[in-house]
């Protein structure tokens, strides 16, 4: 991927980083390495500072992540709304367990907070999209969508 | 009382919020032009003699606060909306943007012309990449129109930080740092973005504009509450009928917000608690409901108002269970840049779990409250010295939740 590309359009952009961060990682899901080092040279920033700026986001992530990111609102509204039992319906019907990746890559399951949805809880969001109101029987339908 | 009255959302479904003309066929821009008429003083005296406070949560007159930015000599200024909405609960600045996005853009340019600022950007959080798409278009079709002048307003996305909602932090991001609140002073209005004056408002405060210098500030300060006028914006979660949004005068009690627009307690169920303000509220008993639910009232109570969620438990809800979600929550999002918040909020969750598991004592409760008084005054910002808010509040009220699980 031409990731050099897409941070270079940023370069004017005063703190930019993290519009060019998001750009990268709506490309390749995660920031490698190479991608912080480039940010740093093109933002004139040591290296450390664009890490850290990579790692404070948690909408940023420097370890790769699958292709489809689903994300489990776990704030007390969703939390009380049984978020739960949709978290145990996405982990068996995907075989892996929060924080992980699916072996092919696909999908990868995360903790967020309040996505801002909650007329109808609980709530995920997949690479952003959200569904509200979600139970633990309509998992299986929505993945089919990205599978 | 207790009725409706759209200020905020006055367009909400009337137009077509990805066409400015039918915002324009609305009465949209008008202000704009009205504004540009006016001197800055005065127009900024208008907005003071409205009497509006900020919508994101600290309440502060937002007239003074222009002016302020107004004296402040610089060459250049800058107008920052904060579209940060992270307070758990909370949506009704998605609700003002993806219904009614020139509303918005209208106010900024608005408190442009007043301070003397060419430049605005919108911080919208990463959790709404579908409302940035809106805010560019909104924008893109301002421009195209001409109706801005020379006010440029640019949106930058958020990357999912709770902490970036403080203006400090937001304004940190903004120039491409990590979201760590400064110390103030300086404030925002003297030494804000790239160190320039930069007026920080929120979606909703901005929503409010336009209408203001429509009407006048007679019209707005003669409605809801002397101190508070206006109107707010709540969102209702958790066991509530109606799981809705709902504009209303200040001076509406929260026992109407429950139960007239709300609808009531599901079930055969009692109300329990309800918390207000967002997830760094306070956690408010049945006895306390006739409050009004502006600023002043809800301070008086020792709650806060904050965004305007309204986040209901019934009588088989398990305080200790939620506040222990909750803080669960404060410690993710601790920025870690003072210690108090750091160490206190980690240590809170970890007495909070202690307590949830049945392990916890009677001296852990009082550990709480300890840290929590303490946390409340020395942490530097406002994320850490709220989030002890709904532990001490809970502890309060609902002692009897506690008592239950202690050893
Ligand atoms: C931890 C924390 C989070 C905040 N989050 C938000 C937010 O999401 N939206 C917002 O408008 N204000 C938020 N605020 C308040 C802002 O710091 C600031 O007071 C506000 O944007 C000023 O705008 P206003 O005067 O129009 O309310 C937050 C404050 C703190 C301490
Ligand atoms: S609380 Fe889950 S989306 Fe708001």
């Amino acid at each position: 991927m031409d990731y050099q590309g897409i941070i270079a359009k940023y370069k004017d952009v005063p703190g930019g980083i993290i519009e060019a961060y998001h750009a990268v990682q709506k490309e390749l899901s995660y920031l490698p390495e190479e991608v912080i080092v480039e940010a740093a040279k093109i933002f004139n920033m040591p290296v450390a500072e664009a890490y850290g700026v990579a790692t404070f986001y948690s909408y940023l992530s420097v370890e790769p992540r699958g292709k489809n990111i689903i994300r489990i609102c776990e704030s007390a509204p969703c939390h009380i709304a049984g978020a739960a039992e949709v978290i145990a319906a996405l982990e068996r019907e995907l075989g892996i367990i929060m924080g992980e990746t699916t072996s092919d890559g696909k999908f990868t399951l995360e903790y967020t907070e309040c996505v801002g949805q909650c007329q109808s809880t609980p709530v995920i969001t997949i690479n952003g999209k959200p569904y509200a109101g979600v139970s633990p029987a309509q998992i299986a339908a929505i993945l089919a969508e990205y599978r | 009382m207790a009725e409706e009255l759209r200020i905020v959302l006055r367009n909400y479904g009337k137009i077509d919020p990805l066409n400015i003309d039918s915002y324009i066929a609305l009465g949209g821009y008008k202000a704009l032009e009205k504004a540009r008429g006016m001197d800055q003083k005065g127009l900024i005296e208008e907005i003071k003699q409205s009497g509006l406070r900020g919508r994101g949560g600290a309440g502060f007159n937002c007239g003074q606060k222009w002016q302020f930015a107004y004296m402040a000599p610089a060459e250049q200024k800058y107008v920052v909306c904060n579209a940060d909405e992270g307070e758990p609960g909370t949506y009704k600045d998605r609700l003002i943007m993806q219904n009614d996005p020139q509303s918005l853009i209208e106010g900024m340019a608005i408190c442009g012309y007043a301070i003397g600022a060419n430049q605005g950007y919108i911080y919208c959080r990463g959790e709404y990449p579908y409302v940035v798409e809106v805010l560019n278009q909104a924008i893109a079709q301002a421009k195209d129109k001409g109706v801005l002048g020379d006010f440029d307003i640019e949106v930058r996305m958020g990357a999912g930080a709770y902490v970036c909602g403080e203006e400090t932090a937001l304004i940190e991001s903004i120039e491409g740092k990590r979201g760590e609140p400064r110390f103030k002073p300086p404030f925002p209005p003297a030494q804000g973005l790239w160190q320039k004056p930069t007026i920080v408002n929120n979606v909703e405060t901005f929503a409010n504009i336009p209408v203001i210098v429509d009407k006048g500030a007679e019209w707005f300060a003669a409605i809801g509450a002397p101190a508070y006028p206006g109107t707010k914006v709540f969102t209702l979660t958790g066991d509530i009928n109606n799981k809705t949004f709902f504009e209303v005068p200040t001076n509406t009690t929260i026992r109407e917000i429950i139960y007239k627009l709300g609808g009531g307690i599901p079930g055969d169920r009692k109300f329990k608690a309800v918390q207000i303000g967002g997830t760094s509220g306070a956690f408010i008993p049945e006895a306390q409901l006739d409050t009004p639910v502006a600023f002043d009232a809800m301070a008086a109570i020792g709650a806060t108002l904050g965004s305007g969620a309204v986040f209901v438990l019934d009588d088989s809800r398990d305080i200790v269970d939620v506040v222990t979600r909750i803080a669960g929550f404060f410690e993710h999002e601790s920025c870690g840049k003072c210690a108090p918040c750091r160490e206190g909020t980690m240590r809170t969750a970890a007495l909070m779990e202690k307590i949830e598991a049945g392990e916890g004592a009677n001296d852990d409760i009082a550990l709480l409250e300890k840290l929590g008084r303490v946390m409340s005054y020395s942490c530097l910002c406002g994320l850490g010295q709220a989030a002890p808010t709904p532990v001490l509040s809970t502890i309060k009220h609902f002692k009897a939740d506690y008592n239950a699980k202690l050893l």
